[in-house]
């Protein structure tokens, strides 16, 4: 099949790249890159473990072909801090909060959270619960979620 | 000198796994990869009951980037994979043994018949697709009643039911004629899938020495041994390598990628991958057992229970997997968490073609628990009594006797979990509309921690200073999500007086961690963390002993608190950690130990009627919750949770709070949503659209109260959690939607269309 040239740029850095009209922009973050922090969970959009950022929005990478993504801007987990050293506020409460278990959920949990606190600073529960309602968990039950998301949401008004 | 004063025990301490979780640091079975890796395939049956007429891979084969196509003819030792790993005895009939790839009959849909290994993913199904077969049906059974009966068709040998156990005391006949009240019915509960977010997953490469290394998502790193039996080599020359798992809740207990990697990377000599597509781990694996359960209770009008009779059928799938062990734990928790004079128990494993069942979390516990914790409340309907009233008149204690004649060991912390949980509730909601009805539950529960006592359970661990005072703990426990390793790095560095992040865990790898045996059973930190304690405990006394000659006091009178040793007595006597190495490895004094914990062991048991000790210890808990019920559409929402579980100490508070709230998601789920289907054997329910686990949106608010008695066998009198916590959700439910709405709950999940059928007959009658 032929391949097509793309433009991505991919936690900040810009990257031309040649795919097949088939790939999924999480194949192409996880095999080509090496970013193995989205995760294949279902492969079908039910589970929010693919979640990333494109053009600052949450996307479910396994159900986007990477050559629609053309020209666009993508992060994932591994880009979400802007300093390198530190950890996003997001990714700090998730810890304090006792929000990770396994951790397979939790790098598209955190970038979902990430999206709607960018989007509304002070969410209530209720727009926690919704926003988060494609990312499934199964082993925390979400209370320390939506906690840490709260949490998230205070420490990155003081950032 | 035991440890009692403490800087991260009981604290709420972060981990550092938890650290390189949120970063996406952690390499998962699936994110590893090797130069000149193939992709790994099965080809699976698509009857539920099928003789195998013709089967021809030759066109997958001569597929350009096929590496290799294997079937039964294909495995060295396709029938010697025990069904369970570690134990001495053998489970259930042999001639029911699971076979690695189908030889000339299906039994179930799903059953694995060919494996492949391709250049990439997509060659490999492309593969799949080029096999040809042509099955002749065979009738199926897939109800275990009928299957039970003796006519009917046979799944293996000639007995469909592969175990039966049962539990005699007293005269449940003469109790129920002096009974003042009785109350029967009957419940059946579903077929629950693990549903965790990893897929099976992991690479299989043959190393430069000829060992076969196996690097995958598993809570059994004890495989290598029947991967070691499959292929007919030394075990000595098979070695797993466990990753942080991404859930299991007992799916990744039972054989998973293990067998096809190694067959693939044996034959082929080079690095094969391979992940369980999500409607592959949907049909193609175990679940939960569906039982239906037969009660009968007796009690006095003073509400002292006087009798209990029941019944348990399991449907055990095709293959015997760990179902009699499953049985054997819904036969001894069957009478809950009271003691019960007159017990009359009988309990049946049975083969169909439906899917296979097998390890879940709360281990069939849980569907044991919705019956005699009903029951209970159907009781004090009958009594017209305060349930937790009557509850509390029958509750175990300390030192009673269970059902299977043995002593409770540690403390019932039953009454004030039952009080604080319905305290806990607070205010009762209002409705929210006229056509809503809130209404209250709960439950309690008991569950054994640690496996049973005849499989004579150890756990070794290794415990070793380094010269600036960090540490590194080798122990083969395996990380299910629960911060296994994050508990025994806590009790290193507490013993040790280091910081958290100076203490190194190595886990889960067959040849250079001392085997812990599996994260199963809640035995994960009963048994590794008691073995990290023994460890660290000898290292701790060499570094005691030696101070205490350097600073010319009692050991006695030393502990160890950020890398200081010091005198507890004296302020002015300290040294530090460092020092003392340093003067141990002078003088050729070993800082490093091995040490292996021993659980209690009892003989096998003999008999179907179980009469003697099997587990170590129980922990006891109740969990309440508040639902509205809509009277129009029978919807049930959960509008508040309380979980309160004596845990004996909570290593880390966070962490335990953790698993109180997922245990009682999961069984939330279990009580209204989660059912996997099939019609004659074929699933209906293929993937997370179908099959419904719990949102963010489907979970109410929740509250866990940590109860500590310190008498669990645990380290520091700990008790374990990760199975109690999901046994009493789903009565709860059931309890609350009787308050409500006053319907019977017998059938679960309760699902709207189930309540709203009940309703009507309600309404009818």
């Amino acid at each position: 099949m032929k391949k097509l040239p793309i433009e991505l740029t991919i936690n900040g850095r810009a990257h031309e790249l040649l795919v097949s009209p088939k790939e999924t922009l999480l194949n192409v973050l996880r095999e080509r890159f090496h970013l193995t922090g989205a995760k294949y969970g279902c492969g079908i959009g039910e589970c929010g473990a693919c979640t990333v950022l494109l053009d600052g929005l949450p996307v479910l990478s396994c159900q986007l072909l990477a050559v629609m993504c053309n020209g666009k801007k993508v992060v994932t987990i591994e880009g979400l801090s802007p300093q390198e050293a530190a950890a996003h506020p997001m990714q700090d409460s998730f810890v304090e909060e006792g929000a990770v278990q396994c951790g397979f959920c939790t790098p598209g949990m955190v970038i979902s959270a990430t999206a709607l606190v960018e989007e509304k600073s002070e969410p209530t529960t209720e727009d926690i619960k919704v926003a988060l309602r494609g990312n499934l968990c199964r082993c925390t039950g979400y209370e320390n979620i939506i906690r840490a998301v709260k949490t998230g949401a205070r420490k990155m008004k003081e950032v | 000198m035991e440890k009692q004063n403490f800087n991260i025990i009981g604290t709420r301490a972060d981990g550092c796994d938890e650290k390189d979780k949120v970063l996406g640091n952690v390499v998962y079975a699936e994110d590893y990869i090797m130069p000149d890796t193939l992709y790994c395939k099965v080809f699976r049956s698509a009857k539920a009951s099928a003789m195998i007429k013709k089967l021809n891979i030759d066109k997958a084969k001569a597929l350009d980037g096929v590496s290799c196509v294997l079937t039964h003819e294909d495995v060295p030792n396709n029938e010697s994979a025990k069904n369970v790993v570690g134990q001495t005895t053998e489970v259930g009939l042999l001639e029911a043994k699971q076979r690695i790839l189908a030889t000339d009959r299906v039994r179930y849909y799903g059953e694995p018949i060919v494996v492949v290994a391709a250049e990439t993913p997509e060659l490999a199904r492309d593969a799949l697709e080029l096999i040809e077969i042509e099955y002749e049906e065979l009738p199926g059974v897939f109800d275990p009643e009928e299957a039970m009966k003796p006519d009917a068709p046979k799944i293996h040998g000639d007995n469909n039911v592969i175990a039966n156990w049962a539990l005699r005391k007293g005269d449940v006949e003469k109790a129920f004629a002096e009974s003042d009240v009785v109350v029967e019915a009957e419940y059946r509960t579903p077929r629950q899938e693990h549903a965790h977010m990893e897929p099976e997953s992991g690479l299989a490469w043959v190393d430069d020495m000829g060992v076969i290394n196996i690097r995958y998502s598993t809570q059994v790193v004890e495989h290598y041994r029947d991967v070691a039996a499959v292929l007919g080599i030394p075990e000595s020359r098979v070695r797993t390598i466990g990753t942080i798992i991404g859930g299991g809740f007992g799916g990744k207990e039972d054989l998973t990628v293990e067998v096809f990697l190694a067959l693939c990377s044996w034959n082929t000599k080079r690095p094969v991958k391979m992940a369980f597509s999500r409607e592959e781990m949907g049909f193609g694996r175990q679940k939960r057992h569906p039982y239906v359960l037969r009660y009968k209770t007796g009690a006095t009008k003073d509400g002292k229970l006087t009798a209990m009779q029941a019944e348990l059928i399991s449907d055990s799938g095709a293959y015997v997997m760990l179902s009699p062990w499953v049985l054997l734990y819904s036969t001894v928790h069957s009478t809950g968490p009271y003691f019960i004079p007159n017990v009359k128990v009988d309990a049946y494993s049975v083969l169909t073609n439906n899917i296979m069942t097998s390890a879940f979390r709360g281990f069939g516990g849980m569907q044991v628990a919705f019956a005699y914790e009903s029951q209970m409340d159907a009781l004090a309907i009958k009594l017209n009594m305060d349930p937790v009233e009557l509850r509390k008149k029958n509750f175990f204690k300390r030192g009673d006797e269970t059902a299977n004649f043995q002593s409770i060991p540690s403390e019932v912390m039953l009454d004030e979990a039952v009080e604080k949980a319905v305290e806990a509730l607070g205010p009762k909601s209002e409705p929210s509309g006229k056509n809503m009805r809130v209404g209250r539950g709960f439950a309690c529960s008991w569950q054994s921690y640690g496996r049973m006592t005849y499989l004579h359970d150890t756990a070794s661990s290794w415990v070793g200073l380094e010269m600036d005072g960090s540490a590194v703990v080798r122990c083969g426990i395996p990380d299910l999500g629960g911060g296994q390793r994050e508990s025994i790095r806590a009790i290193a560095a507490e013993l040790l007086g280091i910081p958290l992040d100076e203490v190194h865990v190595i886990s889960t790898d067959s040849q250079v961690t001392p085997l812990a045996g599996t994260v199963t059973a809640t035995r994960a930190l009963f048994m590794s963390g008691n073995a990290t304690k023994l460890a660290a405990e000898n290292v701790r006394e060499v570094i005691l002993e030696k101070a205490a000659d350097m600073l010319e006091t009692a050991a006695e009178d030393l502990d160890i608190e950020n890398k200081m040793v010091y005198s507890s007595r004296q302020t002015d006597k300290k040294v530090e950690l460092v020092k003392v190495i340093r003067r141990c490895a002078a003088e050729g004094i070993s800082i490093q130990s091995l040490d292996t914990y021993k659980a209690a062991f009892t003989d096998e048991i003999k008999t179907n009627v179980i009469k003697d000790p099997v587990y170590n210890d129980w922990t006891f808990g109740t969990q309440a919750v508040e639902v509205e019920v809509d009277t129009e559409t029978g919807k049930v929402n959960v509008l508040k949770h309380v979980s309160v579980q004596d845990v004996g100490r909570a290593i880390n508070i966070k962490r335990t709070e953790g698993q109180m709230e997922g245990g009682a998601a999961q069984g939330l789920g279990f009580a209204l949503m989660e059912d996997y289907l099939e019609v004659d054997g074929v699933p209906i329910t293929w993937n997370l659209t179908e099959y419904l686990v719990p949102t963010s949106k489907d979970i109410p608010d929740s509250n866990s109260i940590i109860l500590e008695s310190r008498s669990g066998k645990g380290p520091f009198g700990a008790k374990g959690i990760g199975e109690p916590s999901i046994t009493a959700a789903a009565p709860a439910v059931a309890n609350a939607i009787r308050d409500a709405v006053g319907i019977k709950v017998l059938h679960l999940p309760a699902t709207p269309e189930r309540v709203f059928w009940e309703l009507q007959k309600k309404h009818q009658s």
